[in-house]
């Protein structure tokens, strides 16, 4: 049986690699990817947790933000095909029109 | 009052004498524009006759039932104790009043039917013929209000009314002045006798209201029956009234100081000058004085004061008439001396003398305005022949020369041209002047009888304004018809028509009998009928004693007419003067003529007292007192200055712009500094502010997990 | 709807409908907002003539009463409380009667913002009408000083070149002194619990604070007359109004002034007016005077008339003052003369303007000639203007005469003086008008007839001048309807003075 904290600390490496991707990155799909693995981090951990307490509500959770996830790249990404289509660029830099 | 007597009497149509006219006028109005000259001329001469027969019929009635009748008429103001109502007065002194006015008025009227006829095509403009007729109805309704009201109210009423109609024919020419010329000179003559008129009425006005504060009414009898009353309790109430009374005679009189209107007035047509300013309108103030008897009566200072001032009227404007060159003006100064004549009457209380001058001289003077009219008229029938003539000659080089037809220096010789006119001039002259035995002799022995035994001043004073009368007269006739012509036009004059020369015929009549009405008693024998106007006007003014001719003062009188007579055939007929030649009175009279030429310069002495100075203050008040200090200093400079000061220097710039704004604008520096430096961290990156998200959380963090 | 039926609410707010009516046609449709605008202001007259069948003209107290508790806060009580006695009846009937008049006028010379100018006009009738109606205090001053504002406007929107000027001069003038007689009203409702003029009259006011009090409303009315000296705004105000404004001006708005001092004044405190008396009287004369010297002096003929106000009105409070019948009889039948007069006036100042645009006097000339009919009317008005007999100026200005002078011979005002110099404004009357009427339509045709080929008056402004002329024949012929309408209101007024004048002595 693997422990728990093996799990958490890949959790918490991939959850700190899609916090560096989100922060450093420009290009907008990789900050979207970075955000994805933010979430598989957490989710992770939940399944994790929830494996260790025998319970199904990490489970659950996971299901609510895999769906959640899968409704915001949707979103996500057609917002991204919009501002490319306008701006013939995804680097989040230069989106600044609303900027005073 | 016994009306049960009256009956099968006329009183009842006193109402109508007033009512004929004014249904003439509104039949004028409305219908006279379809309607030719001769109709329009003939309804107000029926309109104004009418009248004149409404007049004789009350005058049977009166002689039939000889007691004061009064018809009511309607109610006008009634406020708590003041009640005035319309009412009529029939008595025998409004009675002559109201025929003398529809009489000569409605001869005028006829007249004018063929005067007017010319003038509005000399004039050039012919649609004023009915508006004539409309004004003349006007006058004769408002005159017959004056003499048949029952109190001082309805008398003021027609007194002002009189006074409008006069301003209105006076200015009935108001778009040109006497010769022609367009100018504002008629509407100037006009506007001065109304405002001189008005100055008389604020005398009256005011004797009005202390009437009606110490008597109780305006109504006659109720005046007169509290008379003695108050003269005993305040005497200074009847001197007040009647000297202020006397103010309103002297407007309306043309006596002095306010006759300067009348000589003016003559800009007016010639019918007007016969009929408003000679025969009826200007005797109103006569006959107020004798309506007002019982005032007058009770004070002998008054009394004196007022035939003072009626003896010096009659002589100050006898001298200016002897100098004028116009043959209207020397025939209205003479109007205001004869005024000055009955007023000095009425004064010295010779009432019956004063009623029967203003009849005689009404019909003399009507007639030698009339006369004067188609003296004027025959010039202008040669002018227009002349300019006729030079026209096709000259191409009309000659019409366009001002001429003066009025001016006597451009007559003379007119006899021949106009015999018909020279016969009534004559007749009309002789009575005025007072020879034997034509009315004027008889009236105004009657006032110089009188003066002779209570106001020997007033005598002399009066004596001599009738020496002059003559004179002027002698003179006006031999300039007029005598000599040879002075001017082309006066070769050419042409006789007057009939319509004309008729009416004047029947006032030739009247002033050659007119001494009937009442004959004096001569030498002891009273012929019947003598004293009928004595008789009549009893009635009303109480027994009045008859008059007898004395000798020495009727010889006195004519012997003074008769030699000035003489020298003015002397001075003016012995040797005509021609053409261009000055009056040979002006080099031995010198200065004095000089001044009767010149109306002894009363008109630029007003102007200099009185309408000069009220110009000025009125243009200072307007223009420096109301507006420059009042409205553009004290309130656009001083109140909306000062508040513009207090609000945008003081409270703007001061309290606040340096005050509260510069607190709340160093509020607003301070926290722009700081933002200033604070808008560093602000760099618009998301990641940056989630980077310090994350720092922040792992800062949190941290700390929950070491402390 | 009993509200709304009575009929004294029913004439103060019937131009409300109007104004209703006003709002749903479209701006562009002008004779159709003209019509609507005067039938009416015409139904409203209407409405007059049905309360003047209704008064009872011997009964000296207020008629037709209406009475509602409106606000009560803290035992004061402000009522709605309208109700109509001799002392207004005319000058309902005259706004009533002068309003259509007016808005005839316009016809042709308003033609910008014709939709709003008919529902300031009908609003100016509402507040009119209030004022004239009603009987507390509160009620009062809420339509006093609403007239300002459509008032206001019409000088300021459709006025001469300087019309921004001459609105806010007599916004601001009228509405300072408007401001101590409200402290006064305010006084009295805390005084008496209640703003009702019955109440506040059964209760008396102390001797002591009359005076004080008397000033307060004064001021307020003196400025709305206006008293000399303070006629400034006057000029201003007429000479830059709309022809149609500046009769209402005259006609009404100035009677407000006058009328006041009679509704309010003279009854609330009989004492100070009495003490008040010689010092009025003499501003009067002045007024009187100075009004009549100034006008003679007037290159604008409109200006000469705004200035003839000032002499006309000093005549109406030198009648009011001399607090006797005659005095007071003349004054009230004064307003009216010179509501009729002066409108006339304005009215063919304006007809004459619609043509030439000019008012100066030096380029006419010789007018009646070229416009008969319009020559012969001014002559009729000018003549009612300066009281000859007959005409209906004469009958007013006599019986104030008559009264001052009776005035004089008693303590009120202590001598005849005032009487006999206000007199001396008669000759003075016949002096700028004769010069007015002569400089205008007498003498050779002046410059404007070459610039302008002028017109005789058409049937819709002989129209608007046929009732004044009517009315200015009647009253100066048989004033007895006049006078009977407010004898017993003006008898009762006079002998609750002489009450208090013998409760002084």
């Amino acid at each position: 049986m693997v422990p728990v904290s093996y799990y958490l600390a890949i959790s918490g490496i991939l959850f700190t690699l899609g916090a560096m991707g989100v922060l450093i990155r420009r290009n907008a799909l990789v900050i979207f990817m970075s955000v994805e693995l933010m979430l598989n981090a957490g989710n992770l951990a939940f399944v994790a947790f929830a494996r260790m307490y025998n319970t199904f509500s990490g489970q659950l959770f996971v299901f609510f933000v895999m769906t959640v996830a899968a409704a915001e790249v949707a979103v996500g990404l057609a917002l991204i095909v919009a501002i490319f289509r306008t701006k013939n660029s995804i680097n989040v830099d230069q989106m600044s029109s609303l900027k005073g | 009052m016994p009306m049960q007597t009256t009956s099968g009497l006329f009183f009842s149509l006193v109402p109508f004498v007033v009512f004929f006219p004014v249904i003439g006028l509104l039949i004028n109005i409305i219908f006279g524009g379809r309607m030719g000259e001769k109709v329009v001329g003939t309804i107000a001469s029926l309109a104004a006759g009418a009248a004149f027969v409404a007049s004789v019929l009350l005058a049977y009635s009166l002689a039939m039932h000889p007691e004061t009748v009064i018809v009511p008429f309607a109610e006008w103001i009634h406020i708590g104790t003041l009640q005035i109502d319309w009412a009529f007065r029939v008595d025998t002194l409004s009675v002559t009043m109201m025929l003398v006015v529809s009489g000569v008025g409605t001869l005028i009227h006829i007249y004018a039917i063929g005067y007017m006829h010319e003038d509005v095509r000399f004039k050039g403009d012919v649609n004023r013929y009915r508006r004539f007729f409309v004004f003349l109805n006007l006058f004769i309704a408002m005159m017959m209000i004056l003499v048949s009201g029952d109190s001082y109210m309805m008398l003021f009423v027609g007194w002002e009314g009189v006074g409008l109609c006069s301003f209105l024919l006076i200015g009935f020419w108001y778009d040109m002045d006497t010769l022609g010329r367009p100018s504002f000179a008629n509407a100037n003559a006009a506007k001065k006798a109304f405002i001189a008129n008005r100055v008389g009425d604020f005398g009256f006005l005011i004797a009005g209201l202390i009437i009606f504060w110490a008597f109780g009414s305006f109504q006659f009898d109720a005046v007169f029956a509290r008379v003695p009353e108050i003269a005993a309790a305040m005497p200074w109430v009847i001197v007040a009234v009647t000297l202020l009374m006397l103010v309103g005679v002297a407007g309306k009189s043309a006596q002095i100081p306010l006759f300067v209107w009348l000589p003016d007035a003559m800009a007016g047509p010639t019918p007007v000058s016969a009929l408003i300013h000679a025969a009826t309108m200007v005797t109103a103030g006569v006959y107020l004085i004798v309506r007002s008897a019982p005032l007058y009566s009770v004070n002998h200072s008054v009394q004196y004061f007022v035939a003072t001032l009626g003896a010096a009227t009659a002589l100050f404007a006898a001298t200016i008439a002897a100098g004028q060159y116009d043959i209207k003006k020397v025939l209205a100064y003479s109007t205001i001396s004869q005024l000055g004549f009955m007023v000095a009457a009425a004064g010295m209380g010779a009432y019956v003398a004063a009623i029967f001058h203003l009849v005689t001289h009404a019909f003399f003077k009507a007639l030698l305005f009339l006369d004067a009219g188609s003296v004027i008229l025959g010039m202008e029938r040669g002018h227009h022949h002349l300019a006729h003539v030079h026209a096709e000659d000259v191409h009309g080089g000659h019409s366009s020369e001002v001429f003066d037809p009025g001016d006597m220096r451009n007559m003379g010789g007119l006899r021949k041209q106009m015999p018909v006119t020279y016969w009534l001039y004559l007749i009309g002259s002789l009575a005025l002047a007072g020879i034997f035995p034509l009315a004027g002799f008889w009236s105004k022995d009657e006032i110089l009888l009188d003066a002779s035994k209570n106001y020997p001043h007033v005598y002399w004073m009066l004596l001599i304004a009738a020496f002059f009368t003559a004179f002027y007269m002698g003179r006006q006739i031999w300039m007029v018809f005598f000599g040879k012509p002075r001017t082309a036009v006066a070769e050419h004059a042409e006789e007057s028509p009939r319509v004309m020369t008729v009416p004047l015929m029947v006032l030739a009549s009247l002033s050659v009998l007119g001494g009937l009405l009442n004959l004096a008693t001569i030498f002891g024998i009273t012929l019947p009928g003598a004293h009928l106007l004595t008789e009549w006007l009893g009635h009303t003014l109480g027994e009045v004693e008859p008059g007898e001719l004395d000798l020495i003062v009727a010889g006195v009188s004519t012997v003074l007419a008769l030699l000035a007579l003489y020298f003015s055939w002397l001075i003016y007929a012995r040797k005509p003067i021609a053409a261009g030649q000055p009056d040979p009175l002006k080099k031995p009279l010198g200065p004095i003529f000089f001044g009767m030429e010149n109306k002894w310069f009363i008109d630029e002495a007003y102007q200099f007292l009185f309408i000069n100075p009220y110009r000025v203050i009125s243009k200072f008040l307007a223009d420096k007192v109301d507006w420059a200090f009042w409205h553009d200093w004290f309130h656009d400079r001083v109140i909306a200055g000062s508040y513009i000061w207090v609000s945008t220097v003081l409270l703007d710039q001061y309290a606040d712009q340096r005050g509260i704004d510069a607190f709340a604008n160093a509020l607003g520096a301070g926290t722009k500094r700081l933002s200033t430096i604070m808008r560093v961290w602000q760099n618009g990156f998301v990641r940056t502010y989630a980077l310090t998200v994350l720092v922040g959380v792992i800062a949190i963090l941290g700390y929950l997990l070491l402390k | 709807m009993d509200f709304f039926l009575q009929p004294l609410t029913l004439v103060t707010f019937f131009p409300l409908v109007g104004v209703l009516v006003l709002l749903f046609i479209n701006a562009e449709r002008k004779n159709a907002l003209r019509w609507t605008a005067l039938v009416t202001t015409l139904l409203t007259f209407g409405i007059s003539l049905w309360v003047l069948a209704q008064f009872n003209a011997s009964n000296p107290d207020l008629q037709l009463v209406a009475q509602y508790d409106w606000i009560q806060v803290a035992g004061w009580t402000i009522t709605y409380y309208m109700g109509i006695d001799g002392l207004s009846i005319l000058l309902v009937l005259l706004t009533a009667f002068l309003t259509p008049i007016s808005i005839l006028s316009t016809w042709t010379a308003v033609e910008e913002r014709v939709k709003d100018f008919m529902i300031f006009f009908l609003l100016l009738e509402v507040g009119m009408m209030g004022v004239f109606l009603a009987q507390d205090l509160f009620l009062f001053y809420i339509f006093w000083e609403f007239t300002l504002v459509p008032m206001y406007f019409l000088i300021g929107i459709w006025g001469g070149p300087r019309r921004i000027y001459a609105a806010i001069k007599f916004f601001l003038y009228t509405m300072a002194g408007s401001l101590l007689m409200l402290m006064a009203i305010l006084w009295l409702g805390l005084y008496a619990g209640t703003f009702d003029m019955p109440s506040l009259l059964a209760k008396g006011i102390p001797a002591s604070t009359q005076l004080w009090l008397f000033i307060a409303f004064a001021l307020a009315f003196a400025i709305k007359v206006p008293m000399w000296p303070l006629h400034s705004w006057l000029p201003d105000a007429h000479v830059e109004a709309p022809t149609a404004g500046s009769v209402i001006l005259a006609g009404v708005l100035l009677k407000m002034g006058t009328y006041g001092f009679l509704r309010f004044n003279i009854p609330l405190f009989p004492q100070a007016s009495l003490q008040a008396a010689p010092w009025i009287a003499l501003l009067a004369v002045i007024g009187i005077i100075y009004g009549a010297a100034v006008s003679y002096a007037q290159r604008d003929v409109k200006k000469l008339v705004a200035y003839s106000s000032v002499s006309h009105l000093g005549f109406v409070m030198l009648g009011l003052f001399a607090l006797n019948a005659q005095g007071v009889e003349g004054a009230i039948l004064q307003m009216v003369n010179h509501g009729l007069s002066t409108g006339a006036l304005f009215l063919l100042v304006g007809m004459i303007y619609e043509q030439t645009h000019t008012r100066e006097l030096s380029v006419y000339g010789g007018l009646w000639k070229i416009m008969p009919v319009f020559g012969a009317i001014s002559l009729i008005v000018v003549l009612s203007s300066m009281g000859l007999p007959g005409l209906n100026g004469f009958v007013g200005e006599f019986t104030i005469l008559l009264g001052a002078w009776g005035a004089g011979q008693t303590q009120v005002y202590g001598t005849v003086l005032y009487a006999a110099f206000a007199a001396l404004g008669v000759i003075m009357a016949a002096v700028y008008m004769l010069y007015m009427f002569q400089k205008m339509f007498l003498g050779p045709a002046g410059s404007i007839t070459k610039e302008h080929t002028l017109r005789d008056l058409n049937w819709r402004e002989i129209a608007i001048l046929i009732p004044l002329l009517v009315f200015i024949f009647w009253i100066g012929l048989y004033p007895k309807p006049f006078f009977a309408l407010m004898a017993p209101a003006v008898d009762k007024l006079v002998a609750a003075v002489q009450v208090a004048a013998m409760a002084m002595h």
